[in-house]
């Protein structure tokens, strides 16, 4: 396990700079982890990154694609817009949520 | 070369069945969430996995389908193939893998490009206006392999 500095806070990171410990995202380390992906946060990456939070504390396990796009109410080419180039991924980094694992 | 991320696969659809389709959008759409370009060739029965009439009807196949674990004669019988085909959709939909016409929409909603087959189209008498609206084009094999260029391709 490596840590790594985000917005002058100390953070645990698994290899691939997922967090491991959800008590040490704060919204501005949530900030640095996006600038570091190239992604300036707006308002819909904010409401993405939200229902991430709340659906995982709710059910355990990180939403997919298509519960985004159901449950959550955000089309997936919009997700491909705020995260591009891999957008679960990215966004569940940002969330400070584990890797996705499932395919699809 | 050896450790050079892959940017862009082609893939190639060409079976009907329920097997047989599923792979292939998976892969397509596992690709475009990893960043990697995708351009989806449907081409013989895989045609029927972006067909409008066809798109909700497809089915596993329980005949001839060792792999299956049911013998030819029984899945030979009437309704097998559709009760094998909604145990497996059940399944699927638990695990948040969508139903064939919700997964096409997704690929291409995701910035995946799909195109049909020329030499099919023309064997099956169809129209472009016969396949779902985020089908691109209808290609020949050779705009396929130019449209493939500096990628990888994948027949399934």
């Amino acid at each position: 396990m490596a840590t790594k500095e985000y917005a002058g806070k100390t953070v645990n990171v698994t290899d691939d700079g997922y967090l491991t410990d959800p008590s040490q995202w704060t919204r501005e380390v949530a900030q640095a982890i996006a600038a570091e992906e190239g992604i300036t946060l707006t308002n819909t990456h904010w409401k993405v990154i939200d229902f991430l939070k709340k659906d995982f504390a709710a059910t355990g396990a990180l939403a997919s694609m298509r519960r985004i796009n159901k449950t959550g109410g955000i089309a997936t080419k919009d997700l491909y817009e705020m995260f591009p180039d891999g957008p679960l991924k990215k966004a569940a980094r940002i969330a400070g949520l584990p890797r996705p694992t499932s395919c699809v | 070369m050896a450790d050079e991320k892959i940017k862009k696969v082609s893939i190639i659809c060409s079976k009907g069945s329920l097997e047989g389709i599923y792979p292939a959008l998976i892969m397509a759409n596992g690709a475009r969430m990893e960043g990697i370009e995708v351009n989806l060739f449907f081409t013989f029965f895989g045609m029927d996995a972006i067909t409008k009439k066809k798109i909700k009807k497809i089915k596993v196949a329980t005949v001839g389908n060792p792999a299956m674990g049911i013998p030819t004669l029984i899945g030979a019988l009437p309704g097998m193939s559709a009760l094998a085909t909604k145990m497996m959709q059940k399944k699927m939909d638990q695990l948040d893998i969508p139903p064939i016409d919700e997964f096409i929409e997704m690929i291409s909603a995701a910035g995946g490009k799909l195109y049909a087959c020329k030499a099919s189209v023309d064997m099956f008498d169809l129209k472009k206006e016969d396949f779902v609206d985020s089908v691109e084009r209808i290609l020949t094999v050779g705009d396929f392999y130019a449209l493939s260029t500096g990628g990888q391709i994948i027949f399934t």
